[in-house]
């Protein structure tokens, strides 16, 4: 089946914008390797879930692709060392998050000779299914789309569910990345591979790769490499250029003309979603045994001299690819760096912060394109523009009133969480109000709220049972009293042949008083017993004596 | 005349047998509106209301005894759930019952000085205190609710409230402030 007539077939999402996509910029120059800086960065958690504890301390010498950093949550991802070097310290640096706050990294003295930890690639087609999600695990794969969720663990859920469709999505809506395109171009190979994995792991019956229609390149390589090979009911849909069409739920909506449900998951309905650099990625991890130590960034804006795309190891400081892209066109950019796109980005604290697996895109403008703490705005006018372009189909007027009140239960009634912060009616909005703003504070609010809930919840159960051990701890220790002093009373009767009447204090004061008898019987003097005749006779004389004496005084 | 008069206290009868029953099948255990009041509060179990507790606090305000704005630790986002909930006005915090810190604060043993009495572990209302006779003790700092109750037993002043570590996954975005905002607010 060819792409015509599946654009026949195609779906609609809702809302949507048709941006100035900037892409050209950044693809004048081919796929480039990035030199290896001379120090890396590795944010311990680059993933959703747990993070990672440090394997390695400083003095170490680690190899390429060692791991240095794991957890043993089901929700986590490994870390690896992306090239041989010397750990030089645990610490907190700069990293790329909202915050501007630092966070753990193990620091790398990258020692250039780039020595890779040999490894033994296995043949994907006949090792069993568990082994291959047990390697991807153990490669740090995680979703390259931008969420950086772990792959393994969404394998194993989707497997459980049972998957009609696999989607891949190729499709890169948001403007001035082309990280992807370059993907789908140069490692057409490896991102087929990685589908034909993904499709032996979770069965599905028909596969479809979206690609937006204006990377007429990517399709065409992909085309050629797809018809080299037999893939099982295998479709390249191309997709009309829409922001934000790259959205999970909007790609599926387009391709599929499914929607998922509130509070449920693309499996739920039985697909299954996976980026094309994830599936390069997967490729990667089976065939040549590499786990995720590299990634495809664009560099792109008006900011930067040479814009392009770079295949860099992670952990490298952005300020190493901006020198490799020929540096900042004035000194005023390097306060405008956002990392993503314009519309979903945030702006970075700096470019001292390294690449992590979520960094598509690092986004170098003139003027400010995504301010870190939006300020003053004009007032919403409610032309409801917004909720026209929202491809949620939410309200986003309704939510920013709730939002701006700090009603948190009302914009939740409005479906606050299914907001994808595509930044659609941010762009908009004639008043220039920064709506996603106001959705992510209440979102964290909600959150936060949440969890102080659950801490509550949980010191209640822990003071209950405390209160209840203690009270039962007094009755068990009243019952063991109350039977004590029953056995008591049972055994002195007995021993006093069942006289009831029978008083202790009595018999104690008596047994008192023969012991003290005793006693004094046993220490009276003992020298008048036992004694001879002559000796009584002696006594006698002196008694007389006495007698004598005493008459003769009186 | 005589068959109104059946009639009405024939249904008076069945109605009432219909109230009597439901009375006793549906009966209510407890008061629900301590344990609506109980979810409000912060469960510290610091004793700052003068209560021995949040339950009992919660018993004390459903019972119309003790104002709503006693508790510290649940500070003016309590005293307000509280308002919403009883329908009663909103009131400042009591500054007799101690201040509210906007960060949690958690409690740690200095283990050079802790000579294991074991008097810590005795007062802590949710056993967040491990540790036996003679053997140095240590807070699980997730379980501990900051009530302080620890700190007066101790004979060798060795527990210190530090603020809770605040992580980068524990950040928030903030709303983005405006005028009109400031002035709604106020």
């Amino acid at each position: 089946m060819n792409a015509k007539n599946w654009l026949n077939k195609l779906h609609q999402m809702h809302g949507g914008l048709h941006l100035e996509d900037h892409k050209a910029e950044s693809l004048t120059r081919g796929l480039q390797q990035a030199s290896l800086p001379p120090q890396l960065y590795l944010p311990l958690k680059q993933h959703i879930g747990e993070t990672n504890k440090p394997l390695v301390r400083p003095g170490d010498r680690v190899l390429g692709g060692q791991l240095i950093a794991h957890s043993s949550s089901p929700i986590s991802s490994p870390l690896h060392a992306p090239t041989s070097g010397r750990v030089r310290e645990i610490a907190a640096h700069p990293v790329p998050h909202p915050s501007w706050q630092s966070d753990t990294c193990i620091v790398i003295d990258v020692d250039g000779e780039d020595e890779v930890l040999p490894g033994n690639p296995v043949d994907a087609q006949t090792l069993p299914v568990s082994e291959l999600v047990e390697r991807i695990h153990e490669a740090g794969i995680v979703g390259l789309g931008g969420a950086s969720f772990p792959t393994s663990p969404k394998i194993l859920r989707g497997n459980n569910q049972g998957i009609d469709t696999l989607i891949i999505n190729g499709v890169e809506c948001e403007p001035y990345i082309t990280c992807d395109d370059i993907l789908m171009r140069t490692y057409t190979d490896e991102v087929m591979n990685g589908i034909s994995y993904l499709q032996r792991i979770i069965n599905p019956a028909s596969t479809l790769i979206g690609i937006e229609d204006n990377k007429p390149d990517a399709v065409k390589a992909m085309n050629e490499a797809l018809s080299a090979r037999h893939l099982n009911n295998t479709h390249i849909v191309v997709i009309p250029t829409i922001y934000p069409s790259g959205g999970e739920k909007q790609l599926i909506q387009i391709l599929t003309g499914r929607e998922i449900p509130k509070g449920k998951l693309a499996f739920d309905i039985g697909l299954f979603c996976q980026n094309v650099g994830t599936c390069a990625a997967i490729s990667r991890a089976l065939d040549r045994n590499q786990p995720l130590i590299s990634r495809i960034v664009t560099l792109s804006g008006d900011g930067i001299r040479q814009p392009g795309n770079w295949e860099v190891r992670l952990g490298t400081p952005i300020s190493h690819l901006i020198e490799l892209a020929g540096g900042y066109l004035d000194n005023e950019c390097r306060q405008h760096l956002v990392m993503g796109g314009p519309m979903m980005g945030f702006s970075l604290s700096g470019d001292q912060v390294p690449i992590v697996k979520a960094s598509n895109n690092i986004l170098i403008t003139r003027q400010q394109a995504i301010p870190q703490a939006p300020g003053e705005h004009a007032e919403c006018i409610r032309c409801s523009k917004c909720a026209d372009v929202c491809p949620a189909q939410l309200l986003p007027q309704q939510l920013y009133w709730h939002a701006r009140a700090r009603a948190y239960d009302k914009t939740e009634e409005f479906n606050l969480f299914d907001c994808i912060e595509c930044g659609c009616c941010s762009a908009v909005c004639p008043s220039e109000i920064p709506l996603v703003q106001y959705y992510r504070a209440a979102k964290s609010e909600i959150r936060a709220i949440q969890q102080a809930q659950f801490k509550s919840d949980r010191a209640r159960i822990r003071f209950e049972f405390r209160e209840k051990r203690l009270l039962l701890n007094k009755q068990s220790e009243q019952e063991r009293r109350r039977l004590k002093r029953e056995a008591l009373k049972k055994r002195i009767p007995q021993t006093q042949n069942g006289d009831t009447e029978f008083d202790p204090v009595q018999a104690a004061l008596a047994r008192v008083k023969a012991k003290k008898q005793a006693q004094q019987e046993a220490s009276a003097p003992k020298n008048t017993t036992n004694l001879s005749p002559a000796q009584l006779k002696q006594i006698e004389a002196a008694d007389a004596r006495r007698r004598a004496a005493r008459e003769q005084r009186t | 005349m005589i068959i109104a008069i059946l009639t009405i206290s024939l249904m008076a009868g069945f109605f009432g047998l219909v109230l009597g029953y439901a009375a006793i099948r549906f009966k209510v255990e407890g008061n629900p509106i301590v344990d609506q009041i109980d979810a409000l509060l912060p469960q510290t179990q610091c004793g700052q209301c003068t209560y021995a507790g949040c339950r009992p606090y919660a018993e004390a305000i459903a019972s119309g005894e003790a104002p709503i704005n006693q508790c510290p630790p649940g500070g003016a986002a309590t005293i307000a759930a509280l308002a919403d909930l009883l329908e009663v006005e909103i009131l400042e915090a009591n500054p007799e019952n101690g201040e509210h810190h906007d960060v949690p604060l958690v409690a740690i043993i200095d283990e050079q000085t802790c000579i294991g009495c074991t008097l810590c572990i005795q007062v802590c209302p949710v056993d967040a205190i491990l540790g036996s006779a003679k053997h140095m003790h240590t807070v699980i700092a997730d379980e501990c609710t900051g009530c302080e109750l620890c700190l007066p037993p101790c004979p060798v002043d060795c527990i210190d409230m530090i603020p809770t570590s605040q992580t980068i996954d524990d950040w928030k975005w903030t709303a983005p402030v405006t005028l009109a905002g400031l002035a709604h607010e106020r």
